[in-house]
């Protein structure tokens, strides 16, 4: 589909972003619906879907009963038929309540029925802690998904790649989680008008840097880039790398910066032990091994439920500050 | 409802004597190792699949069960590419991908038999949904068992197929078994049906035996579903003359020979059969003459799948994703 993104950019918040690239793909795609739970009156409740109602009716802007396997098997026999549904998952934790739906069908319908059916489903869903919402709505489950062969993930850090990874999202004939990220909804920035695409599969280098490269995940990008100006104040000089897109994941740019700064340190806010991370790690390890000056680090989240208490979740989180404290541990700065 | 015409009843038969015939065969290829996996078998259950599926056009979708080869069969699946399938060959309906769980045909509206327990009403209510958004007529059956009754994706595709009034039909194929645990052992509830109205939505009890009743009662809930008036719970009381998996099983003990030949005692195929030669629609010798016929594609559907390739190996990781040529 023909992008229509003008040059013109003005500064909106990732909330708006997302907003707009919704807004994007139900103009230019005749059977594409958004369902979800209070996504239509409420216009959801972190209002990213403000005003779609009264743009596009009912028929489209679908609030659903708190029903997370209803909704996800509804996307799942709509998009089998000729629709092209966004689903809403209002927090990503409540996946758990429609995992056989995502894992089970979602994921392989396509494999098992020997390619005689595409899926293209969107699913929206809102990650990540800091707001004391506590343990059952900040998880980062990103790693659950992208184990799941059959199911592409991204997970925009800023309110450009927020609005062009969903109609990216949106325009692939595949099953497309696009994680997004509450602590990030404020955050602004220039965004153009209408309609454009963040490849899937892509990473970012949000900044260049000889000495050590960090990828980071969705906001943790922003930690990163934190942490990379503390760094440079003790001389190490930070390549950061926003993954953007999980699954696929874009190993080669990855590869490609380590070649040149020879470390690596990984950042997620999800659950270190068996994240995403870990992957990373492997890949690096087993494709520019050779070009590692130091082992591979990684920082993210202990082992344990997200706390409620503000104190324990700050401690809890990974941050400028204990990635910053991590490397000058691990590489005795 | 129109009054059943010579030619449907002898459709309705046609279809029930397909399935019987197709997974007898099955059953006998398994045995000899010839079909590997499980093989969930629909013998004794073939008036539901063939009373529901004569109210269906190919535009019209089901979703069906673990025990699936019946719906498929009925919906219009040919015995080529459906035996390919089950022998694991690159000219089944998957490819080999997906054997007899997971069998399916978009063309034929078939979207998919399913492994998972409860997992087709959910997305049968989406292509409802899709069918109402569209604006097509379409309706859309799905297929669970009473096992599934219990699960909870069940409940959440009711309810939200009567809340958007959905051109939908759930038909609960009550066999009286959750795999090896018995009706009165899974639930209370004795009539799957008497749920419907906790739904909203209209419930019905069917002899799942006979293939008029059911032809009679999908007849409605399907009509009705079709001008707009939402779904229905159609429940069929029927039972499988062979076990859980396989023809034999594992030999559990789970229920007695005499249970088994009771319910044999009102064989689907054979009440009909009796019922239409009373009728004068088919006599003894053009009967047979039906079963040579389908015996006959059979055989030659068999030879065609045991020729048939194996799936090369690499095409393993094809249709993962759907990517654009």
């Amino acid at each position: 589909m023909a992008d229509t993104a003008s040059q013109e950019s003005r500064v909106i918040p990732y909330v708006s972003a997302i907003n707009e690239g919704v807004r994007e793909v139900l103009k230019e795609q005749e059977w594409s619906f958004v369902a979800g739970e209070d996504v239509a009156v409420a216009g959801s409740v972190f209002g990213y879907y403000a005003g779609l109602l009264d743009e596009f009716g009912p028929k489209r802007i679908v609030d659903t009963p708190i029903s997370e396997k209803g909704i996800v098997g509804l996307g799942v026999g709509a998009s089998i038929t000729g629709c092209r549904p966004i689903i809403d998952i209002m927090f990503m934790d409540f996946i758990g309540e429609c995992m056989d739906e995502i894992a089970n069908q979602m994921a392989k319908m396509r494999f098992m029925f020997g390619g005689g059916v595409k899926l293209p489903i969107t699913v929206l869903t809102m990650a990540g802690g800091g707001q004391s919402l506590a343990a059952q709505h900040s998880q980062c489950l990103e790693a659950w998904l992208a184990h799941l062969p059959g199911i592409k993930v991204v997970c925009p850090s800023n309110a450009y790649d927020a609005k062009g990874l969903t109609i990216a999202a949106a325009r692939d004939n595949n099953p497309v989680f696009v994680i997004l990220n509450k602590a990030s909804l404020a955050m602004s920035m220039e965004v153009p008008e209408g309609s454009y695409e963040v490849p899937i599969g892509k990473a970012a280098i949000r900044r260049e840097g000889t000495d050590l490269t960090i990828v980071a995940i969705s906001r943790m990008v922003h930690e990163a880039l934190g942490a990379a100006v503390k760094l440079k104040e003790l001389g190490l000089d930070v390549e950061v790398i926003d993954a953007r897109s999980i699954q696929p994941f874009d190993s080669e740019t990855v590869v490609n910066s380590i070649k040149k700064t020879n470390r690596a340190l990984i950042v997620h806010e999800a659950v270190r032990f068996g994240g995403i991370g870990a992957e990373i790690a492997a890949q690096i390890q087993e494709d520019a091994f050779e070009y590692l000056d130091a082992p591979i680090m990684r920082v993210g989240a202990p082992f344990c439920p997200v706390p409620f208490s503000p104190v324990l979740e700050q401690a809890y989180m990974p941050s400028a500050d204990s990635i910053t404290r991590h490397v000058k541990e691990k590489l005795e700065l | 409802m129109k009054e059943a015409t010579d030619q449907v009843l002898k459709e309705l038969h046609l279809k029930m004597v397909r399935i019987r015939r197709f997974e007898e065969e099955a059953g006998v290829m398994q045995e000899n190792n010839k079909i590997p996996g499980a093989l969930h078998l629909y013998v004794g259950e073939e008036a539901v699949a063939a009373g529901v599926m004569q109210h269906l056009s190919k535009e019209d979708q089901i979703t069906s069960t673990h025990r699936g080869h019946g719906h498929l069969v009925a919906k219009g699946g040919e015995f080529k590419p459906m035996y390919a399938e089950l022998f694991g060959r690159s000219t089944g309906y998957c490819k080999g991908k997906g054997g007899s769980m997971h069998i399916s045909n978009m063309e034929l509206g078939m979207l998919g038999a399913n492994g998972i327990v409860g997992g087709g009403p959910p997305i049968a209510m989406g292509a409802a949904f899709s069918n109402q958004l569209r604006g097509t007529d379409n309706v859309t059956v799905s297929f669970f068992g009473d096992g599934a009754s219990n699960e909870g994706s069940v409940h959440e595709a009711l309810n939200m197929a009567a809340l958007f009034k959905l051109p939908c039909v759930f038909v609960c194929e009550n066999n009286g078994y959750g795999e090896f645990t018995p009706q009165a052992k899974h639930q209370v509830t004795v009539d799957v049906a008497d749920r419907a109205s906790g739904y909203g939505m209209p419930g019905v009890v069917a002899d799942g035996m006979d293939v008029m009743a059911v032809y009679e009662a999908a007849g409605a809930a399907i009509e009705r579903a079709r001008k707009g008036e939402g779904p229905t719970l159609l429940e069929c009381k029927t039972y499988r003359f062979y076990d859980h998996s396989g023809v034999r099983g594992f030999g559990i003990p789970y229920r007695t020979n005499e249970e088994v030949e009771q319910w044999k005692q009102r064989d689907p195929i054979t009440m009909f059969e009796a019922r239409l030669i009373e009728l004068g629609v088919l006599d003894s010798k053009q009967i047979d003459a039906i079963y040579e016929e389908v015996d006959a594609d059979i055989q030659e559907a068999i030879e065609f799948a045991q020729a048939s390739p194996f799936p090369d190996v690499d095409e393993l990781l094809d249709n993962v994703y759907y990517e654009e040529s």
